[in-house]
């Protein structure tokens, strides 16, 4: 009964979307207001209905309701609860569920938060979030409905990242609807970038967090010691990262100076696209297997058609409407307008790149039937190479004028942190050495962004300048966006560190191991005491116990093991992963040998924990700057209207 | 410089740079793209030693062997043609004898291939894609559970 009522709830949300998109863009035609207003009632009710029915979803989960053939395929009644609640988006249909859940839910935010848009941008903004809504709930509801018996589909990881994801890349759905609706409209300003941004960033926060995390759990959980393999899934997740990136800082140019209109537009209609692609290239089954896609191509076909729906009728609304937008301020080269630029420019040639070696397996497969892969190395050599410049050029950005800047001055403020990076590589030389020299100069580039950032917060208070207690009050003063900026830039510092630290230095060997056998790693070591047969709930597992030891001196203990799970009689391994610092020992166990040994690999991962660390600061970054008093849409008219009603209740 | 050089300068750069990505995406791809073979495939085209391809075919039953160290042997089969690899390290918790592999590596002036990166598919119930769509053009029988749908 519960399930039908998920099911109905469902269906409800399609007509209430369908609403959400049909009326407010009458309304906005006709001029007429009673409709235009229907919009933030109507994404209310969509976002309760589509919340309605993924609990009853969940709770199917949960109670292991039988009864459900998504349920039966998708769940054990022995798994612990969160890998039932997990599992609800493990799936096919559960996760675009939670795609629509995501999609409802920031039109809801836009309907509660956008009280003091325009009238007719909120309701256009909230049409085309409508649209978009009526696309996928029909999409789930004609081909991937979770609530109806369905044919069996493939499995996949169950882990906690894809919400975050989803968060990110569904989130920049708002800027494209800020777009579209600019585009109809044709009329744009600072006060519309001052709209978006705020949408962009949490979207970007978000989807910073879902790749950092997911990063995070291939690493721990896939036992090869990687945590970033340029695999198509996470490259589906990357290409938005970048052109939303790009998006934030476009977003800035325009805000402060209305210049860029034309671009920025573009590139919010681009890096939701980048979302849907991402979503297409997953959720079609053209990544398993081109030929599947091409035998069964229902659901892939619908989502191809969602994606061409939407790119190419933003893409032509934006080639027919783009002139009508007035461009705006003039700017120098050297600026920091032209800093920002180039910051685009590179940060989308990065992201065609990647979508490049994405896409062009798929691409030559899919017209000649040849088979090939692009790797790693690929994407290694074009992306570092890009990169580089956009890292070198990172600090003077915020370190220009507007309008005109001066990059000579520039550089001069950045001495001591060009400084302080040859002093770190130096150091590292000191105590590591060895290795290639390209590592250093990476190491120095992390550190000197680093410096840089904080160079940009010292000039800004005038530490040095001004007596203490004023430079303090200035520190504190320095509004959020100033610190967002210096912490994200901060934290892809620490990222390059982490990732060259890895790169350049970490160590792995490949043993077979008798008890008591050593190995030697990033200067401690393993000695290999036995092995030991366990039982788990729902597994069957074999581990390794490993003392580890530091100048004779033991330290701690390690075990690793191999795993084989009972219900889908699938092996796993769980590495063993020790921290010391920011540095991992990374253990996983191979296959038993004749002589009663076990092959054992073993890896030291220098500074690893960097990487996710300086994740963690660009979305502090990210957070920071969103709270920024100045960026909150209209907070002093809402002061004005609130004051009357508290008078009112007294 | 007037406005219009300035300007012209700016856009020239910015289409130098495209340009230069392009390049190097190109460069980039034929230094890295690697084509894939069964071995049936490998006795007709002549690809040279060194030259970084993917194998790929099942693990012939009964061939894997192992030697020094963390070395091993197999053989890779499609069953028309077979072709013996070396690898050192540690294979994928998923292979096995008779399962579908995907072998990345390339051939030594021995004529041995040597791989240095062995997949078997995340799921035991799934083959490498490229392999199951292989194989069944080969008309090798494959039960419903290996092959990919």
């Amino acid at each position: 009964m519960i399930i039908e009522l998920g099911h109905y709830a469902l269906v409800l949300a399609l007509a209430t979307v369908i609403v959400q998109f049909v009326l407010p863009l009458v309304g906005t035609i006709r001029g007429d207001r009673a409709l235009m207003a229907v919009a933030p009632a109507a994404a209310l009710a969509g976002f309760m209905l589509v919340l309605f029915s993924f609990s009853v979803l969940t709770f199917a989960y949960v109670v292991s309701d039988f009864s459900v053939v998504n349920v039966v395929e998708n769940s054990h009644s022995l798994k612990p609860m969160i890998y039932k609640i997990s599992g609800v988006w493990g799936n096919h249909e559960g996760s675009m569920m939670l795609w629509l859940l995501i999609l409802v839910f920031f039109s809801a935010l836009v309907a509660t938060f956008g009280v003091n848009l325009p009238e007719r941008l909120r309701a256009n903004v909230l049409a085309v979030q409508g649209l978009i809504s009526v696309a996928f709930a029909l999409f789930i509801l004609l081909t991937s409905n979770p609530f109806l018996p369905l044919s069996p589909a493939p499995a996949e990881g169950r882990d906690l990242h894809p919400p975050l994801l989803y968060l990110g890349y569904v989130g920049f759905s708002v800027c494209f609807s800020f777009a579209i609706a600019a585009l109809i409209d044709g009329r744009i300003d600072a006060a519309w970038a001052r709209w978006v941004r705020p949408w962009a960033l949490a979207a970007w926060a978000f989807l910073t967090a879902g790749i950092a995390m997911g990063s995070y759990w291939a690493y721990y959980e896939l036992g090869w010691g990687g945590w970033w393999f340029w695999d198509p899934v996470e490259n589906a997740s990357f290409i938005p990262w970048l052109a939303g990136t790009a998006l934030l800082h476009s977003a800035i140019v325009m805000e402060k100076r209305e210049a860029l209109k034309i671009w920025t537009v573009l590139l919010a209609i681009l890096t939701f696209s980048m979302s849907l692609l991402g979503t297409f290239l997953v959720r079609s089954g053209v990544l398993t297997s081109v030929h599947a896609f091409a035998t069964d191509p229902t659901r892939g076909v619908f989502i191809l058609g969602i994606l061409v729906f939407f790119i190419g009728g933003a893409l032509s609304l934006f080639a027919f409407r783009a002139a009508t937008l007035k461009a705006g301020g003039l700017f120098a080269p050297i600026s920091r307008e032209g800093a920002l630029v180039l910051n685009n420019l590179i940060l989308t040639t990065a992201a065609a790149t990647v979508l490049t070696g994405t896409l062009y397996p798929l691409v030559l497969e899919a017209l000649t039937g040849e088979k090939i892969s692009v790797g790693p190395p690929f994407f290694n050599l074009t992306f570092g190479l890009l990169m580089l410049p956009l890292l070198l050029a990172v600090p003077f950005g915020p370190l220009l004028a507007w309008k005109r800047g001066d990059v000579l001055a520039a550089g001069q403020r950045l001495f001591a942190a060009v400084g302080v990076g040859l002093v770190m590589a130096a150091v590292v030389v000191y105590l590591h050495g060895g290795g290639p020299l390209l590592a250093y100069f990476g190491i120095a580039i992390g550190f000197y962004m680093i410096a840089g950032a904080i160079t940009d917060l010292w000039l800004r208070a005038g530490i040095g300048k001004v007596a203490g207690n004023v430079a303090f009050r200035r520190f504190v003063g320095l509004p959020g966006s100033a610190f967002g900026t210096a912490l994200a830039h901060i934290g892809i510092g620490v990222t390059v560190i982490g990732i060259i630290a890895v790169t350049a230095f970490e160590t792995e060997h490949v043993v077979e191991m008798k008890p008591g056998m050593q190995v030697e790693a990033g200067g401690y070591t393993l000695t290999f005491d036995g092995m030991r047969r366990g039982q788990g709930p729902n597994y069957s597992e074999e581990s390794g116990h490993f003392t580890v030891a530091r100048g004779g001196v033991i330290v701690d203990d390690v075990w690793s093991s191999k795993r084989l799970y009972s219900a889908r009689r699938m092996p796993t391994t769980e590495a063993g992963i020790r921290t010391f610092g920011l540095s991992q020992l990374y253990v996983s166990l191979g296959d038993p040998m004749a002589g009663g040994g076990i092959v054992v690999r073993v890896w030291w991962k220098p500074m690893i924990l960097c990487i996710w660390i300086g994740a963690l600061i660009m979305m502090a970054g990210g957070a920071v700057s969103l709270f920024d008093r100045r960026l909150r849409v209209g907070a002093p008219q809402k002061l004005r209207r609130a004051k009357p009603v508290l008078e009112a209740a007294e | 410089m007037t406005r219009k050089q300035k300007r012209l300068a700016v856009i020239g750069g910015g289409i130098a740079f495209l340009v230069a990505a392009v390049l190097l995406v190109m460069f980039a791809f034929s230094q890295s793209i690697a084509y894939f073979y069964v071995p049936t495939d490998l006795a007709k085209a002549n690809v040279e030693p060194g030259t970084r391809i993917r194998l790929g075919g099942l693990v012939e039953a009964g061939t894997v062997k192992r030697g020094e160290g963390s070395t091993v042997t197999f053989t890779v089969t499609d069953t028309l043609a077979t072709v013996p690899v070396t690898y050192t390290g540690i294979l994928p918790d998923l292979f096995r004898e008779g399962q579908g592999v995907v072998a990345e590596g390339a051939f030594g002036s021995n004529g041995l291939f040597v791989a240095d990166t062995v997949l078997a598919k995340h799921d035991e119930t799934y083959m490498p894609k490229d392999v199951a769509d292989r194989l069944q053009a080969q008309g090798v029988e494959l039960s419903g559970k290996e092959t990919i749908k």
